[in-house]
């Protein structure tokens, strides 16, 4: 038996501060100084620095993707599919993952110190767009002495940074994995998360933002993370997990958590409320509700200057990012003649099937980047003529 | 459309033909190419740049691992997103006589590739005639393996038919080939075939 080995020993989070220049000016206009992105690295950059993979997080996610931190009992949030052997091999590649700019998790957002009032920036945080997570991104990669990527790989939020970088920095990738995402935030995928930051701000605890000396909104953040859990999951996944089972047969009707999906989504938010900024919430789902790469542009014209292999990857059981959001997706990639596979995984597990099946993406995601990896350098003008 | 991984009959010689047909290094548009085996093929012995499009999501994950690029899709839906002639050669390798609207998927083959290939099984090659004539049944044979109730092939045309209707719509059949048993068959293809393979374009039209 084989048996799938993790990463060797424990990893730890690193933090690149920006230097030369120390800002960044994001898509506002507004400067930002100084900038820390928290990011961990997985295996061994060769020396043609031509295996590098950069892994995009979704709204909750952190830099910690795989392995364990010393002494911890989890293992990062995407473990399955990065370590020896793995979809993305460390044997292989070196994969970075970043911490996105505006995060609560070791990079510079609205929790940070604001070096003018020294005071933790609360909403005086500027606004912070996609574009400008990728463009702290390229910083780092810059820092790190890569040229050129092997590939940058996402889901949801993660995958709308794949497209950026589709957009903003063709030349610099060889491959795009966008997964279970979306060109335009649709006004469906918008409300929900507007009921999220509506519970943060009807907390009285978030007063404005400026809580960070006091007590935190964790009620209205729970409840936020609560929604979201609803829309990752599917009918059937539901159903299969919970079903209509009670945690006890005790008096019905008296509001506690009697139902097991109840429970579920009170200890999920719980939970996230430990290890998540409510303000970073709030300026993540603006910055993931604000993403349209479209913007008045044709759908032919998108990728036109991209000369990379794609593959996306969508699940059928997807309700939140459905499978025409991923279709419109592929279709800008044909129109622009972008070398693309498309499929359509099988799942029941709705958009958290991104993160959980696993065995699909590894197989599809293992050969189409031993393809680039091989083909590499080849791949320069096979752009299709259409 | 559904099956696309089944045994498909003298697709060896019709491989070999399809591959002396194609010329180096050109676009090829391989509709319903299943695992992508020709598609392969092509890539490997002729350089040509392919995209492949398959409804089945194993055959995919065949295409991926064989190093293709592959749209998952129901090509009945049609190429809205290519351009006329945006693709030296469309191929629909025994995949006609499955999809559910075959003569708008031809149309549209035509309309994207500067030429088309397409096979089909000839349902009225004789073991399938004496078949319906002797047995009174619908043919079970080893190019047209499936029963009624299970087969993928939804249209029942013979060369005669496919020739008369190229004709009729004035598309040119700049080459063919008929098979029986990766052999080659030069008398009566409506009769002894069991394959036909046919080099096309619609230069005529317009």
């Amino acid at each position: 038996m084989t048996e799938k080995t993790g990463i060797d020993g424990t990893v730890q989070t690193k933090y690149y501060t920006f230097e030369n220049p120390t800002y960044l000016i994001l898509e506002s206009g507004e400067k930002i100084e100084p900038i820390i992105l928290a990011y961990e690295t997985y295996g061994k950059l060769n020396q043609k620095k031509s295996n590098a993979i950069l892994v995009l997080h979704a709204l909750s996610g952190d830099a910690h993707a795989a392995g364990f931190h010393k002494g911890a009992k989890r293992a990062g949030w995407w473990d399955e599919m990065i370590g020896p052997g793995k979809a993305l091999d460390t044997e292989k590649y070196f994969v970075i993952c970043s911490n996105v700019l505006a995060g609560c998790r070791g990079s510079t957002g609205p929790s940070s110190i604001n070096p003018k009032t020294r005071k933790p920036y609360g909403t005086d945080f500027p606004i912070v767009t996609i574009k400008d997570m990728v463009s702290a991104q390229l910083r780092l990669i810059e820092h790190l002495g890569i040229e050129k990527l092997l590939t940058v790989v996402g889901g949801s939020m993660g995958g709308m940074q794949v497209l950026q970088w589709m957009i903003s920095y063709p030349e610099r990738i060889l491959s795009a994995i966008p997964i279970a995402t979306t060109m335009k935030h649709s006004p469906q995928q918008i409300a929900f998360n507007e009921v999220g930051r509506q519970a943060i701000m009807a907390d009285q605890n978030w007063n404005n933002g400026d809580y960070y000396l006091a007590s935190a909104p964790d009620r209205g953040l729970a409840i936020a993370r609560m929604v979201g859990h609803i829309t990752y999951m599917s009918d059937v996944s539901m159903a299969e997990k919970f079903g209509r089972r009670r945690k006890s047969n005790g008096t019905p009707f008296k509001f506690d958590s009697d139902f097991e999906v109840e429970g579920y989504l009170r200890y999920r938010g719980d939970n996230f409320v430990k290890r998540f900024d409510a303000n970073s919430y709030l300026y993540i789902t603006k910055a993931i509700d604000y993403f349209n790469i479209l913007n008045g542009k044709r759908l032919s014209e998108i990728f036109k200057e991209l000369n990379a292999k794609v593959l996306v990857l969508a699940f059928k059981s997807d309700w939140l990012y459905p499978v025409y959001q991923s279709r419109e997706i592929v279709k800008a990639c044909k129109l622009a003649g972008v070398d693309t596979t498309y499929c359509e995984v099988n799942s029941n597990y709705g958009h958290d099937a991104f993160l959980l099946e696993v065995e699909e993406e590894t197989d599809l995601i293992k050969h189409f980047l031993k393809t680039v990896f091989n083909g590499n350098g080849d791949n320069s003008n096979v752009k299709a003529v259409i | 459309m559904v099956i696309t991984l089944m045994s498909k009959p003298s697709s060896k010689l019709e491989h070999k033909i399809i591959l002396d047909w194609i010329k180096q290094s050109k676009s090829v548009l391989d509709l319903g190419c299943g695992s992508g085996e020709l598609t392969k093929k092509l890539v490997k012995e002729k350089n040509v740049r392919a995209q492949g499009i398959e409804i089945d999501e194993q055959a995919i994950h065949k295409c991926v691992v064989n190093g293709l690029s592959v749209f998952q899709q129901d090509i009945d839906t049609g190429l809205a997103e290519y351009l006329d002639k945006s693709f030296d050669y469309v191929i629909l390798s025994q995949t006609l006589q499955q999809v559910k609207k075959p003569e708008f998927v031809l149309k549209e083959a035509l309309r994207v590739g500067k030429q088309t290939i397409v096979s089909f099984p000839n349902f009225v090659y004789y073991p399938a005639r004496f078949q319906i004539f002797f047995k009174g049944k619908v043919p079970v044979t080893p190019s047209l393996p499936h029963e009624w109730y299970e087969t993928p092939n939804l249209h029942f045309l013979s060369i005669s038919d496919f020739i008369k209707y190229c004709t009729q719509n004035k598309i040119t059949i700049e080459d063919s080939v008929y098979i029986r048993k990766n052999k080659k068959v030069n008398i009566f293809p409506n009769f002894f075939a069991e394959l036909g393979v046919f080099l096309l374009s619609d230069k005529m039209v317009n």
